[in-house]
């Protein structure tokens, strides 16, 4: 029997992929674009990025965005990791049910839900919204994702090496971090970007938990939008694609060396 | 060896406190202020709980719920018909991605595998770009003036007005939806073994024949999965609605952002949500009985 691929399976890829990158491309194709007008092509120009630098509103938005990312994304992967462990490791105990539920839901829920529900929790304790309410908030939401990527990875490591380790005298955390640690590694790396993309990317929930000060990128962009196109968003947005594409590729061929070494 | 099994559970106390602080409670101050009514204060809705007249402060508030708001809601046309499309809008966007997404990850799956692990990447890369930017770039394409115009104007054909339509919300999903259709479909099909296939064909099963009855039964779980993945959050999706629908599209998640931001209307709002959330649990609870099982095949 013929394997290889029919016209059907290759017009599929065809139709499919270029669905899928035709708008990101032009949207990048068009942040050099010299005219304003959005289509209409007036040459080659880097114009749009030199006012990018100039925009004070956009540049503090941006370093606001990256430390509620910074942070975040290291909170999520420490409490996704002990989460990952907890439910890959302890097959049973009390509430067990009530946690994989919570360490589940946030993945599918509605954000207008999710940002709605935190807002209402910072309003009845009295914190003032701001900075540290979008860290929180993010930071809850994404140990979920980071939780779900380790524990992929927690679930084919063998649990024989650690127990070897602790059979010769190695305390049980101390174990943890000298056998278990390393090998889970790549995938808490992968588990601290993708919940750092998260946070970098959401729109919904900094919207409903953020206060004065503390305007995120995405706000900033969504406001600029909701005015109209404009050739300095395709920019920014041609420069937040540029950093996550080198990142996840850079991640994808590091473990294609990985798989060719081992 | 059990005592060390034990201890691994207390790996759970801080997540499970941060997630009941921070996911549980937040979700019964929803309830609670769905039960609640609109004032003029800040913040906007009372009763307040009074803790410093005790027994009694806890009396008076608990007389002051009632489910007025929800009679709000159903009496209101506006809610009913935001309801109703919100579930067209996600229920015909996940059978047009079915129909797109299925072809696209079949064909993925029979790709050989150094093609295969460079296409996987190019699906995933969109869903770690940023969904904003994404629904933006379709802005700048469905525009009156926009590039899907400039395009047919240069092959002789009329201009075609989306943007601010229903039909620009289709596109919208589809569009930002289809790595959530492909991943689970094609992570099904490239399991499949391709043996099955061969001794249809050697039993005189015909190919297209052979995909109805093997293929496709197959990779049902899948289809499942990627149906329920993409459902659950289009059904309360805001960002698509909200740029690329017309001032007259009404979706659930526009709702409640509107209820919240633009009318201040606290209880509206957290009543919608808890509607949209009885909605959605039984899909939720269906689509993580699928992923448990898909986990169990797996391994």
């Amino acid at each position: 029997m013929k394997r290889g691929l029919s016209g059907f399976n290759i017009a599929a890829l065809v139709v499919g992929f270029g669905f899928l990158y035709l708008p990101i491309v032009l949207l990048v194709v068009y942040s050099f674009n010299a005219s304003r007008l959005v289509t209409v092509w007036g040459g080659f120009s880097t114009r749009w990025y030199a006012s990018l630098f100039r925009n004070e509103q956009l540049l503090d938005a941006i370093w606001v965005t990256f430390r509620v990312g910074l942070i975040s994304a290291t909170i999520a992967t420490v409490l996704g990791t002990l989460a990952a462990i907890a439910l890959v490791r302890a097959r049973r105990f009390r509430g067990r049910t009530l946690f994989s539920g919570m360490v589940f839901a946030p993945l599918v829920m509605p954000e207008v839900i999710l940002g709605l529900s935190l807002l209402l929790l910072f309003v009845s304790l009295g914190l003032p919204r701001g900075f540290w309410t979008v860290t929180v908030s993010h930071a809850t939401i994404t140990m979920c994702y980071a939780s779900v990527v380790i524990q992929a990875r927690l679930a084919a490591f063998d649990r024989q090496l650690e127990e070897a380790a602790q059979d010769l005298g190695c305390p049980p955390i101390k174990a943890f971090f000298l056998v278990t640690l390393p090998n889970i590694a790549p995938a808490v790396a992968a588990a601290w970007m993708l919940a750092f993309t998260l946070s970098l990317d959401d729109l919904v929930i900094a919207s409903f938990t953020s206060g004065p000060g503390a305007t995120t990128l995405p706000m900033r962009i969504y406001s600029q939008v909701r005015l109209g196109v404009s050739p300095e968003i395709n920019a920014v947005s041609t420069l937040l694609i540029g950093l996550v594409a080198t990142g996840v590729i850079a991640v994808y061929l590091f473990q294609m060396r990985r798989k060719t070494e081992d | 060896m059990s005592a060390r099994r034990d201890r691994t559970s207390l790996a759970a106390l801080a997540p499970l406190l941060w997630l009941g602080l921070f996911f549980l409670f937040p979700f019964l101050l929803v309830a609670k202020l769905s039960l609640s009514e609109t004032t003029l204060a800040m913040p906007p809705y009372a009763p307040r709980l009074d803790w410093s007249q005790g027994m009694a402060g806890l009396r008076a508030f608990l007389a002051g719920l009632d489910f007025e708001t929800y009679a709000r809601l159903t009496t209101d046309r506006l809610y009913i018909v935001a309801y109703l499309s919100s579930l067209k809008f996600a229920a015909v966007a996940t059978f047009i991605l079915l129909l797109i997404g299925y072809p696209l990850a079949y064909a993925m799956a029979r790709c050989p595998p150094s093609l295969r692990s460079a296409l996987l990447m190019a699906m995933i890369l969109p869903f770690w770009t940023s969904f904003l930017i994404r629904v933006y770039a379709l802005i700048g394409i469905l525009k009156p003036e926009g590039l899907l115009n400039v395009a047919l104007r240069a092959v002789g054909l009329g201009p075609v007005s989306l943007l601010n339509t229903d039909t620009a919300i289709y596109i919208g999903l589809v569009y930002a939806y289809l790595p959530f259709m492909v991943l689970p479909l094609y992570a099904v099909l490239e399991r499949q073994q391709h043996d099955l296939l061969e001794a249809a064909a050697d039993l005189g099963c015909a190919p297209f024949e052979a995909f109805w009855r093997v293929t496709f039964p197959l990779s049902l779980p899948g289809v499942a999965a990627g149906s329920l993945l993409c459902f659950i959050p289009m059904v309360g999706e805001f960002v698509i609605p909200d740029l690329l629908g017309g001032s007259s599209t009404l979706m659930l998640g526009k709702t409640i952002w509107t209820e919240f931001f633009a009318n201040r209307d606290w209880p509206a709002a957290s009543a919608v949500a808890i509607v949209l959330l009885f909605t959605l649990v039984i899909p939720i609870v269906l689509y993580q009985r699928q992923q448990a099982k898909l986990t169990e095949l797996g391994r």
